[in-house]
C-alpha cells in the first residue's frame, strides 16, 4: 500500500527510472529479436544484389546472381528434388499419420505406449536419424546385405547409391521421423469430434467405415491443411537429414535448396549467389505460407462474425 | 463396441498397429544392438544382427577414445560443448520469453501487437536467411567459433518460440487478478514472481523441453559457426563419420550415436506429455 502512495506522489521521470529494469527486461530481448529478423532479412536480400564473393562488398549487379543460380544445374536439380520430395513426403506422411491416428482411435489397449513409439523419432536429431538410415539403406552393410546373408541372393535394394532412386531414401527417413507429428494432430482432431454427430450417423444406420468417410474425416480438413503447411515448411528447409543421409549424393542427385545455399556460401565462397539462393528459398516458403495466412485470416473473421 | 473386441477386424487393427510400431522401433533397436557388437563382427555380416557377446568397450571408446582429426578424446568434449550451449540458451530464452510473454499478454503497452507479430515471424524465417548476417555479427563481436556465440544465437532465435508459448498461456489468466494486485501496489516484477510464476509450471516445462530438444539437435549453426574442438555433438557426429569413412567402425559409431541421442530421448521418455503439448502448441499458432 505504501508503494502505491509513494508512486502517486513521485514525479514521472523518477517513475521511469524506477521502472527501468522492467523496461530493459521486456524491451531488450523483444527488440533484439525483432531487429535481427528484420535487419538480417534485409541484409541478405541486399547481398543477393551485390557482386559479393569471398566477402560482402557493395555494388549492384541487378538480378545477375538470381539468373545464374536459376540457370545452374545444381539449383535445377535441387528444385526438381524439392518438388518430388516435398509432395511425396507430405502426402505419404499425411496418409501414414491419418491411418495411425484412426487405428489408435479404436479404443485399443496400450494406446499410450504405441503413441510414444510413433512420436519418439521427433525427439531425435535429424543428424542421428540420417546417419542410422544411411547404414540401414547402404547396400553393402544394410538391409540388402542382410537379405543376401540370409540366402536371398537376388534381393536388390540399392536406392541409396542409385541416382534415380536416392531421393526416395530421404522420403523414407523423413516419413519415419515426422509422420508421428501428423498422427498427434489428427488424433487430437478425432478426439474433438462431437460425439452426437457420430451417434446420429450410427442411428441413421451408417457403418464404421461410412461414418469415418462421410462424417468424421470431413471435420479434419482444417487440421490437414495445418499439417501440410508445417510439413512443407520442413521439406523446404530440409538440411540436416540430407546432409547426414546422402550429403546430396550420389553426385548431386539428392541436392536440395538448403544444401545449395550452404554450398554456395561456405564452400564456393559465392556470397552473392548464396544469398540469392536463400532468398529463392524464402520465396518458395512464402508461396506456401501466404495463402495459408490468408486462409487463417478468413477463417478467423468468419469465426468472430458467426 | 466393447463386446466385439475379439472380432477379426479388431485382430487386424492390432496386427497393423504392431507392424507399424515394429517399423518405428527397428532403427533404434538396430543401433542399440550394433553398439554392442564389435567392428569385425559387423564387417563380416551386416548392420542388422544380434551381438555374439556384449562389446561394452564400444561405449568407452565412443565416449573418450576414438579420434576425430588429430584429437583422440572421443565424443565427450563435444557432448560437453552441446551441454554448455543448450543449458544456458534454454534457461535464458525461457526466462526472457516468459517475462516478455507476460508483458505482451497482461500489461499491454504501445506497439505490443506489432512487436509480438514481428517476433513470431521468426518461426517461419528460414535459417539460411540468417546465416551470413550471423557470421558477420559474430565476427564483429568476437564470438565466432565460440560456444558463447551459439548461446547468443539460440537465445535470440529461441525467443520467437518461447514468447509465443508463454504469451498464449498467460493470455488466459484473468486480467482482474493483475488489476487487483496493481491496486495493492504490486509492480511488474512482484506480480510476475508472486502471481504469474507460480501459475506457470506447465508452460515452463513445455518451453524448456522444446528449447532443450531443439537446441541440442540443432546442426546448421553448429557446423557453420564452430570448427574443431568447439563443435556441438551433432556437427561432431558428421565429422566422425567423414573421418572414419575409410576404415568403418560401425560398432563404435553406433555407440556414439546412442550417446548423442540419449539426452533428448531421456527427456522425451520422462516428459513426453509436455513434449507433445509443445509440438501441438507450435502448430496452432
Amino acid at each position: 500500500m505504501t508503494n502505491a502512495v509513494s508512486t502517486a506522489t513521485r514525479p514521472a521521470t523518477s517513475d521511469m527510472v524506477r521502472r527501468l529494469p522492467e523496461y530493459l527486461m521486456i524491451w531488450v530481448p523483444l527488440l533484439l529479436s525483432a531487429a535481427h529478423l528484420i535487419s538480417f532479412s534485409i541484409w541478405t536480400i541486399w547481398i543477393s544484389f551485390t557482386p559479393s564473393t569471398l566477402v560482402p562488398v557493395t555494388g549492384w549487379v541487378g538480378l545477375r546472381n538470381y539468373t545464374s543460380v536459376l540457370a545452374s544445374r545444381n539449383w535445377q536439380i535441387a528444385f526438381d528434388n524439392l518438388l518430388l520430395f516435398g509432395s511425396a513426403f507430405v502426402l505419404l506422411s499425411l496418409i501414414t499419420g491419418l491411418m495411425l491416428a484412426i487405428l489408435l482411435d479404436q479404443r485399443i489397449r496400450g494406446e499410450n505406449v504405441l503413441r510414444s513409439i510413433f512420436l519418439y523419432p521427433l525427439a531425435v536429431s535429424f543428424v542421428v536419424t540420417g546417419t542410422v538410415w544411411s547404414w540401414l539403406l547402404n547396400p553393402g552393410i544394410g538391409i540388402e546385405k542382410l537379405a543376401h546373408d540370409l540366402g536371398w541372393a537376388s534381393f536388390h535394394f540399392d536406392w541409396l547409391v542409385n541416382r534415380d532412386m536416392a531421393i526416395w531414401t530421404i522420403v523414407i527417413a523423413a516419413i519415419w521421423q515426422s509422420s508421428g507429428f501428423a498422427m498427434a494432430l489428427f488424433l487430437a482432431g478425432l478426439r474433438s469430434v462431437d460425439a452426437d454427430i457420430i451417434k446420429a450417423a450410427q442411428i441413421d444406420g451408417a457403418g464404421p467405415i461410412r461414418t469415418y468417410w462421410r462424417v468424421i474425416l470431413p471435420t479434419l480438413w482444417p487440421i490437414t491443411i495445418t499439417v501440410v503447411v508445417i510439413q512443407l515448411q520442413f521439406a523446404i528447409s530440409a538440411f540436416d537429414l540430407v546432409r547426414a543421409l546422402t550429403n546430396g549424393g550420389p553426385g548431386i542427385a539428392t541436392q536440395l535448396p538448403a544444401l545449395v545455399v550452404y554450398d554456395l556460401m561456405f564452400q564456393r565462397s559465392q556470397l552473392g549467389r548464396g544469398a540469392a539462393a536463400a532468398v529463392l528459398m524464402l520465396l518458395i516458403l512464402l508461396a506456401v505460407l501466404l495463402p495459408y495466412a490468408a486462409w487463417r485470416y478468413v477463417q478467423r473473421r468468419q469465426a468472430t462474425h458467426a | 463396441m466393447r463386446d466385439r473386441s475379439f472380432a477379426p477386424s479388431r485382430i487386424l487393427i492390432y496386427l497393423v498397429v504392431s507392424l507399424f510400431a515394429a517399423a518405428y522401433l527397428a532403427p533404434l533397436v538396430v543401433v542399440v544392438l550394433n553398439s554392442l557388437r564389435t567392428n569385425e563382427e559387423i564387417a563380416q555380416g551386416s548392420m542388422i544382427g544380434w551381438p555374439q557377446h556384449l562389446a561394452w568397450g564400444n561405449y568407452a571408446l565412443a565416449w573418450s577414445g576414438f579420434c576425430v582429426a588429430e584429437t583422440c578424446a572421443g565424443i565427450r568434449p563435444y557432448m560437453l560443448n552441446s551441454a554448455l550451449v543448450t543449458i544456458p540458451a534454454t534457461i535464458f530464452s525461457t526466462l526472457l520469453g516468459a517475462i516478455a510473454g507476460y508483458a505482451v499478454s497482461l500489461w499491454r503497452f504501445r506497439g505490443d501487437n506489432w512487436i509480438y507479430g514481428i517476433v513470431t515471424l521468426g518461426l517461419f524465417l528460414p535459417q539460411q536467411m540468417r546465416l551470413l548476417p550471423w557470421t558477420i555479427v559474430l565476427r564483429d563481436i568476437g564470438l565466432i567459433n565460440t560456444l558463447s556465440g551459439l548461446v547468443l544465437i539460440h537465445t535470440i532465435q529461441g525467443l520467437s518460440f518461447t514468447v509465443l508459448f508463454c504469451r498464449n498461456y498467460y493470455i488466459a489468466i484473468p486480467h482482474e487478478l493483475i488489476r487487483a494486485a496493481r491496486i495493492d501496489g504490486a509492480g511488474f516484477f512482484r506480480i510476475f514472481w508472486r502471481i504469474i510464476l507460480p501459475l506457470s509450471a506447465p508452460i515452463l516445462i513445455v518451453t524448456v523441453i522444446w528449447q532443450f530438444t531443439h537446441i541440442w539437435n540443432e546442426f546448421l549453426y553448429g557446423v557453420t559457426f564452430t570448427t574443431g574442438q568447439q563443435q556441438p555433438v551433432t556437427a561432431a557426429l558428421i565429422a566422425l563419420s567423414a573421418a572414419i569413412a575409410d576404415i568403418p567402425q560401425h560398432g563404435v559409431q553406433s555407440a556414439a550415436v546412442i550417446i548423442a541421442a540419449l539426452p533428448t530421448l531421456l527427456i522425451y521418455l520422462f516428459g513426453g506429455r509436455y513434449f507433445v503439448r509443445g509440438l501441438t502448441a507450435g502448430a496452432v499458432k
